[in-house]
C-alpha cells in the first residue's frame, strides 16, 4: 500500500477501503519503531464487531503493551494471525506484509471521514 | 541496638555532610503536629538470649507433629523433609536475594524458578507453569480468573462440593465483587455426581473446578466430569494433590486446562499454615494471561545459555488496571525448596512415597471398619486420607481420647459439613509407622461411647 | 574456580537409575494398586522427573546459590524493596519445634503459643500504625490491598452506597489499580506535581461522591513524606471516601508518625520489607493490613482473638468478607516480625527509622553532585535520582549505569521506577549499611561516569551472562525443559 493513500488515526493505525468496501488495518512504521522491539499481538477473532475508536486488539513489546483502536466499524472478516510467529514483518513492512485486520464497512469509502490524511498524520508524528 | 551500625561518630560525619544539624532535622517534612509525642507502646528491646528465651517458651506451649502424631490433613500434609532440602533454602544467597530484576546477578534464582517450572510441567502434564502463587487456595481463585478472561461471556462457575472448603470459600469473597455466579453441586457420596453435574452445565459456564484426590480423600476417573464441562466449551481447573501425581494420572491425561494445588507437601513446613507455595501451570494458550512471574530461556549478548523473567507484559507493573492478576510475587524460596524436593525424590521417590500413603491408608482404614462402631463414609477409592464414620457419634470426644494418646487423629468432618457431623477426616502420610498406626486404631476402638462418658 | 556444571539444568545432570532419597521398607501390607483404583485414575509411567544423586542435589544448588547477589553478600541499595540485613537469629527461632511444625488445623488447645506470639504481633501492627483492627490473613502487600478494598467495598455494600471509583497517583505501585479493577473498582489516574508532591487540583476535580478510596504511598515511592497527607484526607473524607496507606514505605517512620494519626483508614505492611522477613529470592512475604473500628466487621476470617478460655481462632464475624486464602496467613513471616519488633522495642524501632532516613539522606547528600536528583535535597529513606541528563549528554541510561554497577560489586538500584521519573535510578541504602559500604557505592559511580560510555553499555563484563536478550525470550517463549532442548 502505498502510505500517501491511506487514512489515519492519531493512535497510529492506517485504514484502506478496497472497492467491495473490505477495510484493511495496520499500524504505522512510526509506531513500530516508538514501541521497539515487538514481542507479540493480540488480535480479535474472526467475526467480531470493532467500533471505531474502540480498542481491537493489543501490541507488546518486552515491557509495554499498547491497545489498538479501530479505525472504522464493521465486522472482522479477515485476521493476519501468522503474524505473531513473524513479529519482523510489522517492522519491515507496516504497511504491506505488516496488515492487521481486514473489516467489512457498511457505509465503504464514507466510514474514512473524520480520519487524518497522509499530510495532517506526519504532521502530527513531527509533533510529538 | 541489634542490628545498626553507625557509630556516634559516625552520625556526626553524616550530619555534616547532608548540612543538617540533627537526625530530628531530616524528619522536618514530617509536620509537628503528626509527629509522635509519646514512644511507641511496645515492650522493651531484648538480646538475642532473652528473645530465645522468651520465643521458646511460646513454643513450649504448643504441640507441634514432632510431639503429637498427626494424622491430620485437610490440605496440608506431615511429610518427610530431608534434611538436603533444609540445608541448601538456608543459604544466604537464595533467601536473603529477591526477585530476579538484574538478571545477570541474579542466575541461580532464575534457573531455579526455570527448574521448577519444568518440574511442576512434568508432574502436571502441562505446557507451562509458572513460578508459584501465594498457596493453594489462591491459586484456585486466580485460575478461575484466568479461564473466565478467556470465555468473556460467561458468566457461572461450578464446583463440586467435594472441592476443599477453604477454597471454595476464597473462591465466594473473590466473586462477589463480579458479576459471576458459584454454583456448588452436591456431593452426598464423596465423588462428583454425574447426572447432577451435568445438570448445571451449560453454555453460560465459563470454567468449572475439579479436584483430585477431592476433600473428603476420594480418588476417581474425573475424565467424564471433565469431559461433559468441555461439551459446554468450560475451561477446566484441576485442584491436584502434588505427592499424589507420583502415582495418579496427572491432571493433563484426564482432561484439565489449567491445574493448581497447594505446593506445602514438597518439601515445605507446616508451619501453622503458611507460607505456602500456590501451584498453578496451564496448557499453552493460556499462558499469555498467565498470572505470577514466569522464567524464561534465552541467550546472552555473547550467545550463552541464560534466563530472564519474561511475558512480563502480563503483569501489573505493566498493564496496571488492566492486568490479569494483582500478584507481583512468587514464593521463591518455597518453590526453591520444590524444586529441591523433587530432585532428590525423583520419579522413583516420588512413585513409591505416594505408593506408601495409599497402603498406609488402606491398613488403617482396614484396622478400623474391622469394628462394628466405624464405616467408610464414602464407597469410592481413596489415597492417603479418608473419611470415617463413628457410627456412636462421638467425634469430639474420639478425637479429645486420641490426644490424651499423643496423637491428632484428625479432622471434624462437621466443621465444613453439617450432614458429616459423626465423621473424622484421617491422613496418612510415609511419615506414619505401623505401631503408630495400630495405636491409633487401638484407641478408636476403645475410646469410651459417648453415652458411656455421659454415664460415667 | 567457576563450576561449568553449575549452568548445567537438573534435567541435563541426571541419569537413569540414580537415585537421591530412599524411603524405608513399607511396613503394613502391600498390593495390586490397579484393583484399589477406576480405570484411567493411575498413572501409566511415573512421572518423568530427573534422577540424581544426593551429591549432585547439593553441588547443583549450591553452586547455582552462587550466582546470586543477595543482602547477605552485597550492597543492595534496591529502591522500594527495603533489603535490609536479615538478622539469623530470626531464622532460628521461626524453625523451632512448636512452631515450625504446628499443623495449620490442630486445635487450639495445642496452639496457645503461636497463637499469643501472633496476638501479640498484631497488637504491635496496631500500634505502629495508629489503626486498632488487624487481620493477619493476606500472603503479600498486593494481597493486603485486595483485603483492603474488598473490606472498604462491604462497608460501603452494607451503607447502600454506590461508589466506584479508587483513586491512585501516577507514581503508584502498579498493584494499586490491578487490585482496585480485582474489587470491581476503576481506577483514576492522580497527577503528582513536579515536586513529587498529590496535585490538590487534580485531586480535587476526581473526588466526589462516586469515591470508594484513595489509595496513597506515603512516604511515596519518591521517597519524600506527602505534607498535604492532612488536607487530602479531609478532602477525601468529606466526600465520604476512605484513605487506604500503601504500607511499602513504613520503613521511614516507625515510632515517629502513624498512618492512623495522620487520616489513613485502612494500611498494609510488608513484613519482608519493614520487619526484615527475608526476601526468599521473590518471597514469601506477607500482607497484614490494618482498618479503623468501624472496618473492623468487614475483615477476613478467622482472626486471632483471646477469650476468657485463653487465645483461639475467632470466625464468628457475620459481616465479613470471607476468606482471602487458606489457613491463617503466613505465619513464619509473621514470626520474624515478631522477634524484630521485639529485638529492637519501641526505641529501637524508632531508631532504625532514625537512622534509614540518615542513611538515605547522607548518601543523597554525596551522590547529588554526580547525578541530578530532581525532587529535592532532602528525603525520607530513599530517593530517586535521573540518568536524564546523562543519556543526553553522553547516551548512557540508567539501565547502563545499573549493569556497570554489578561488576563494581554492588546490585543495582531499582531502575524505570516511578514512571513520573525519566530514566529513574530509586536508590534505598537502610538502616543496616555503615558508611564504609556507602562511601564504597558513591566511589564506585564516581568512578564509572569517568569511565567511556561503551563500557557502560556492554556492561556487565565481569558476571556469567550479560545483557540476556529478552525479545528473544518473549518471542520464542521456553519456559520448561524438553528432552529435544
Amino acid at each position: 500500500m502505498d502510505p500517501e493513500q491511506l487514512k489515519y488515526n492519531p493512535s497510529h493505525e492506517w485504514v484502506a477501503v478496497s472497492d467491495d468496501q473490505v477495510a484493511t488495518v495496520g499500524i504505522t512504521d512510526f509506531a513500530v519503531k516508538q514501541l521497539t522491539d515487538l514481542v507479540f499481538m493480540a488480535l480479535p477473532e474472526l467475526g467480531t464487531q470493532v467500533t471505531a475508536g474502540e480498542e481491537f486488539g493489543e501490541v507488546e513489546s518486552v515491557k509495554a503493551v499498547s491497545p489498538l483502536y479501530s479505525p472504522v466499524t464493521g465486522e472482522v472478516v479477515e485476521v493476519h494471525s501468522e503474524l505473531v510467529d513473524n513479529m519482523d514483518a510489522l517492522s519491515e513492512d507496516p504497511f504491506g506484509e505488516g496488515w492487521l485486520i481486514k473489516v467489512r464497512v457498511a457505509d465503504g469509502a464514507a466510514a474514512l471521514d473524520g480520519l487524518l490524511d497522509h499530510a495532517s498524520y506526519l504532521k502530527q508524528c513531527s509533533e510529538v | 541496638m541489634a542490628y545498626l551500625f553507625n557509630t556516634d561518630e559516625d552520625v556526626r560525619q553524616m550530619l555534616d555532610t547532608i548540612g543538617a544539624a540533627s537526625i530530628d532535622e531530616l524528619f522536618a517534612a514530617i509536620p509537628r503536629s503528626m509527629q509522635m509525642a509519646e514512644p511507641l507502646a511496645i515492650p522493651p528491646a531484648m538480646s538475642e538470649l532473652e528473645l530465645t528465651q522468651q520465643v521458646q517458651a511460646l513454643a513450649g506451649k504448643n504441640r507441634g507433629v514432632t510431639q503429637d502424631v498427626c494424622f491430620l490433613g485437610g490440605g496440608a500434609y506431615d511429610h518427610f523433609i530431608p534434611a538436603v532440602v533444609d540445608h541448601l533454602a538456608s543459604r544466604g544467597e537464595y533467601y536473603t536475594s529477591y526477585t530476579p530484576y538484574q538478571p545477570e546477578v541474579s542466575q541461580g534464582n532464575l534457573q531455579v524458578m526455570f527448574e521448577y517450572e519444568t518440574l511442576i510441567c512434568q508432574l502436571t502434564g502441562m505446557d507451562v507453569s509458572n513460578a508459584s502463587l501465594y498457596d493453594g487456595a489462591s491459586a484456585t481463585i486466580e485460575a478461575v480468573l484466568l479461564a473466565l478472561a478467556s470465555r468473556p461471556k460467561c458468566k457461572r462457575v461450578v464446583v463440586p462440593e467435594n472441592l476443599h472448603p477453604e477454597y471454595r470459600q476464597v473462591l465466594e469473597t473473590y466473586l462477589q465483587w463480579t458479576d459471576f455466579e458459584l454454583t456448588t453441586v452436591a456431593c452426598p457420596s464423596g465423588g462428583v455426581p454425574l447426572d447432577a453435574w451435568q445438570a448445571e452445565l451449560d453454555e453460560t459456564v465459563g470454567c468449572v473446578v475439579l479436584s483430585q484426590p477431592n476433600f473428603f480423600g476420594v480418588v476417581e476417573d474425573l475424565g467424564p466430569a471433565a469431559e461433559a464441562a468441555k461439551q459446554h466449551g468450560a475451561v477446566v481447573v484441576a485442584v491436584a494433590d502434588m505427592i499424589s501425581l507420583g502415582l495418579l494420572a496427572s491432571p493433563g491425561q484426564w482432561g484439565a486446562d489449567i491445574v493448581v494445588g497447594e505446593g506445602q507437601a514438597l518439601g515445605n513446613p507446616l508451619q501453622y499454615g503458611g507460607p505456602y507455595l500456590g501451584i498453578m501451570a496451564c496448557r499453552s494458550e493460556f499462558v499469555r494471561r498467565m498470572p505470577g512471574r514466569i522464567a524464561g530461556q534465552t541467550e546472552d549478548r555473547h550467545g550463552n545459555r541464560c534466563w530472564v523473567l519474561t511475558l512480563q507484559t502480563r503483569e501489573q507493573h505493566i498493564r496496571r488496571e488492566k492486568a490479569t492478576s494483582n500478584i507481583c510475587t512468587n514464593q521463591g524460596l518455597f518453590a526453591l525448596r520444590a524444586a529441591i524436593y523433587l530432585a532428590l525424590q525423583g520419579p522413583q521417590g516420588m512413585r513409591e512415597t505416594a505408593e506408601h500413603c495409599a497402603w498406609k491408608a488402606q491398613y488403617l482404614m482396614d484396622r478400623l471398619t474391622s469394628h462394628d462402631r466405624f464405616e467408610l463414609a464414602f464407597s469410592g477409592s481413596s489415597w492417603r486420607e479418608f473419611a470415617i464414620r463413628d457410627k456412636a457419634g462421638a467425634v469430639p470426644e474420639l478425637l479429645h481420647e486420641a490426644r490424651q494418646h499423643g496423637l491428632q487423629a484428625g479432622l471434624e468432618l462437621g466443621t465444613w459439613y453439617p450432614s458429616l457431623q459423626d465423621c473424622v477426616l484421617i491422613a496418612v502420610t510415609e511419615k506414619r509407622t505401623r505401631a503408630e498406626l495400630d495405636r491409633l486404631a487401638d484407641v478408636f476402638i476403645h475410646a469410651p461411647q459417648a453415652k458411656e462418658l455421659a454415664n460415667a | 574456580m567457576r563450576n561449568q556444571q553449575a549452568s548445567q539444568l537438573l534435567f541435563e545432570l541426571a541419569a537413569p537409575g540414580r537415585r537421591a532419597n530412599l524411603l524405608p521398607e513399607c511396613d503394613v501390607p502391600t498390593g495390586d494398586l490397579g484393583q484399589r483404583y477406576p480405570a484411567g485414575a493411575l498413572r501409566e509411567q511415573p512421572p518423568e522427573l530427573p534422577e540424581l544423586s544426593e551429591g549432585d542435589v547439593v553441588r547443583h544448588f549450591t553452586n547455582l546459590s552462587t550466582l546470586n547477589m543477595s543482602v547477605d553478600t552485597h550492597f543492595y541499595p534496591l529502591g522500594s524493596c527495603t533489603m535490609k540485613y536479615n538478622p539469623k537469629r530470626n531464622e532460628r527461632l521461626a524453625s523451632l519445634p512448636g512452631i515450625v511444625d504446628l499443623h495449620p488445623l490442630q486445635p487450639d488447645s495445642a496452639s496457645q503459643g503461636i497463637l499469643e506470639l501472633l496476638y501479640e504481633v498484631q497488637g504491635y501492627f496496631a500500634e505502629i500504625s495508629g489503626l486498632p483492627s488487624v487481620s493477619l490473613q493476606p500472603a503479600a502487600g498486593a494481597h493486603g490491598e485486595l483485603t483492603a478494598l474488598m473490606a472498604a467495598a462491604a462497608y460501603y455494600r452494607d451503607r447502600g452506597e454506590q461508589r466506584s471509583k479508587v483513586l491512585v497517583p501516577d507514581s503508584a505501585h502498579g498493584t494499586n489499580p490491578a487490585s482496585a479493577s480485582m474489587v470491581g473498582f476503576k481506577s483514576i489516574m492522580i497527577r503528582s506535581r513536579a515536586d513529587g508532591s498529590v496535585d490538590m487540583d487534580a485531586l480535587r476535580e476526581h473526588v466526589d461522591e462516586q469515591t470508594a478510596v484513595f489509595m496513597i504511598t506515603n512516604p511515596s515511592t519518591l521517597g519524600l513524606f506527602e505534607n498535604q497527607i492532612s488536607e487530602i484526607a479531609d478532602l477525601v473524607h468529606q466526600a465520604g471516601g476512605l484513605i487506604y496507606l500503601d504500607g511499602a514505605n513504613m520503613n521511614a517512620i516507625l515510632g515517629i508518625a502513624r498512618p492512623g494519626d495522620f487520616g489513613a483508614d485502612m494500611m498494609h505492611y510488608n513484613p519482608h520489607k519493614t520487619f526484615s522477613g527475608p526476601h526468599g529470592g521473590g518471597g514469601p512475604g506477607a500482607g497484614p493490613i490494618c482498618v479503623r473500628d468501624f472496618l473492623d466487621p468487614y475483615l477476613p476470617v478467622p482472626r486471632v482473638a483471646k477469650g476468657p478460655e485463653g487465645f483461639y481462632l475467632d470466625s464468628n464475624h457475620p459481616q465479613s468478607i470471607g476468606r482471602v486464602r487458606s489457613f491463617q496467613g503466613n505465619i513464619g513471616v509473621l514470626v520474624r516480625a515478631y522477634c524484630y519488633i521485639r529485638a529492637y522495642g519501641a526505641t529501637g524501632l524508632k531508631d532504625v527509622s532514625r537512622h534509614a532516613v540518615l542513611n538515605a539522606n547522607y548518601l543523597l547528600a554525596k551522590l547529588k553532585h554526580l547525578l541530578p536528583v530532581p525532587m529535592g535535597d532532602r528525603c525520607m529513606h530513599e530517593f530517586v535520582a535521573s540518568a536524564q541528563q546523562l543519556k543526553k549528554d553522553r547516551g548512557i541510561t540508567a539501565m547502563d549505569l545499573a549493569k556497570r554497577l554489578l561488576d563494581f560489586g554492588f546490585h543495582a538500584p531499582t531502575v524505570y521506577f516511578p514512571l513520573t521519573v525519566p530514566e529513574a535510578i530509586m536508590i534505598e541504602p537502610t538502616e543496616t549499611e555503615s558508611k564504609e559500604t556507602m562511601d564504597a557505592f558513591v566511589d564506585a559511580i564516581e568512578s564509572i561516569l569517568e569511565e567511556p560510555a561503551e563500557q557502560l553499555q556492554t556492561a556487565p563484563q565481569s558476571t556469567m551472562v550479560t545483557r540476556p536478550d529478552e525479545v528473544k525470550a518473549a518471542r520464542q517463549p521456553r519456559m520448561r525443559w524438553t528432552a529435544s532442548h
